[in-house]
């Protein structure tokens, strides 16, 4: 396992009093708090000072966590048999207990002291987990079976832990928007001593599309468009999750205008569906032909339309 | 192990009752209660059973606990914490959504 370094995680010194550890934890908190903060990163941030604090404001714990001594960060270690035993209970490591730091998280050390999950005491619920997933929008749309590979803490009645892999399968139907919660009972941490098995949460987010942005069940596309075509009114095809539709597009459409196809966004979970909302883009020939000039100029000439006429105040 | 685990949507379109949002918040029925009545947490209604949730009110429950434990805040601190993270959820919602009515 590696070494984490708790004191470098809250920015205190070895010797920093309960008070100091408090207050650096405070003011991390509400900085990296995955609820209230937008960092990029926030969320590990969090979680490490979190860590460092359960283990030092408990002065059973501190004390064990500074009988292993100051290490730099990350390396790789075993706690001395000497600590284990100690501190870890009765031929922890040695096999005798069935424990074994191999499958323990440096973290997991410390979670039996101060009355750990089934250190002592009756049936104790599973934790809960909380995984974020990324699905694609046409998952979204279809409808897709998650395989999640987990490794969850798992404790015995003695209160030690190990990590245990787990593969989860959760079918996801036609219908997760960005920001979905689905909640999977019973697949999070296992219960001790006859509690409930913890529940699985699943944050979804959607990936970003090559075409469509999402935004609740409905969908964005940008539809390009020429100058002809604008002023002109045309029929295109346009992309759509279920397959190509034809689009009308009215004569003397402007750029941003939306032109809405009902239903044909994500399905919603009780039925219907979103819009698919296509975006008018007036897109211009980037080179134009000696014929398309010739005709440009000619409609420049004979046209008398002024698209800045609002610049202009009334009676100026 | 191949059994597709059974699957809870938490939105608009489910509901649940008080006592399944205090077993998945991890909060206590009278701290639940107390946010309930502040509006922090909104309920659909009162009925025989008791109150009525949509389960979209999961999330901001567990969000409300995890503030509990991690800022060991009170109920009150709590109910200020939920209403300004529910005031910046729908501004986000909003420039989500008109961040996609743009153009790339």
């Amino acid at each position: 396992m590696k070494y984490t370094d708790y004191y470098a995680a809250l920015g205190v010194a070895r010797g920093a009093s309960a008070d100091e550890i408090r207050k650096a934890y405070r003011r991390l908190a509400q900085k990296y708090h995955p609820d209230v903060s937008k960092e990029p990163g926030a969320e590990a941030k969090f979680k490490e000072v979190a860590e460092a604090y359960q283990t030092l404001k408990d002065p059973e714990k501190r004390a064990a966590y500074d009988a292993l001594g100051s290490r730099p960060q990350g390396e790789e270690f075993r706690p001395p048999p000497e600590w284990a035993r100690q501190h870890a209970g009765a031929g922890a490591g040695a096999g005798a207990s069935g424990f074994s730091f191999d499958d323990a998280d440096f973290a997991d050390l410390f979670s039996r002291f101060g009355g750990g999950r089934g250190a002592r005491g009756g049936a104790i619920p599973g934790e809960d987990f909380e995984v974020p997933v990324e699905i694609s929008i046409e998952d979204a749309f279809r409808g897709t079976t998650l395989s999640l590979s987990l490794s969850l803490p798992e404790y015995d009645a003695a209160g030690h832990v190990r990590r245990v892999p787990h593969t989860v399968k959760a079918r996801v139907a036609p219908g997760a928007v960005d920001g979905q919660r689905l909640r999977l009972p019973g697949k999070g941490g296992k219960g001790v001593k006859g509690g409930r098995d913890g529940d699985l949460y699943l944050d979804i987010t959607l990936k970003p599309h090559r075409l469509y942005r999402a935004t609740g069940h409905d969908l964005f596309l940008d539809l390009p468009l020429s100058p002809w075509e604008a002023a002109l009114g045309a029929t295109v095809e346009i992309p759509t999750l279920s397959g190509p539709v034809s689009l009308k597009v009215p004569a003397g459409t402007s750029a941003s205008k939306k032109l809405r196809l009902s239903g044909r966004g994500l399905p919603k979970p009780r039925g219907g569906a979103g819009d698919l909302i296509a975006v008018a883009q007036i897109v211009v020939p980037p080179e134009l032909s000696e014929s398309e000039l010739s005709l440009f100029r000619q409609l420049a000439d004979q046209s008398d339309f002024n698209p800045r006429r609002h610049f202009v105040a009334e009676g100026a | 192990m191949n059994l597709e685990a059974e699957v809870f949507w938490l939105d608009e379109y489910r509901e649940i009752g008080l006592r399944e949002l205090v077993e998945m918040s991890g909060l206590r029925e009278a701290e639940l209660l107390e946010l309930v009545h502040s509006g922090a947490i909104p309920a659909l209604g009162q009925g025989d059973a008791g109150y009525r949730f949509s389960a979209r009110v999961v999330t901001v429950a567990r969000a409300a606990c995890r503030l509990r434990d991690d800022f060991e805040l009170d109920t009150r601190g709590l109910c200020v914490a939920l209403r300004l993270l529910e005031r910046v959820r729908t501004l986000e919602e909003e420039i989500g959504r008109l961040r996609a009515e743009l153009p790339r």
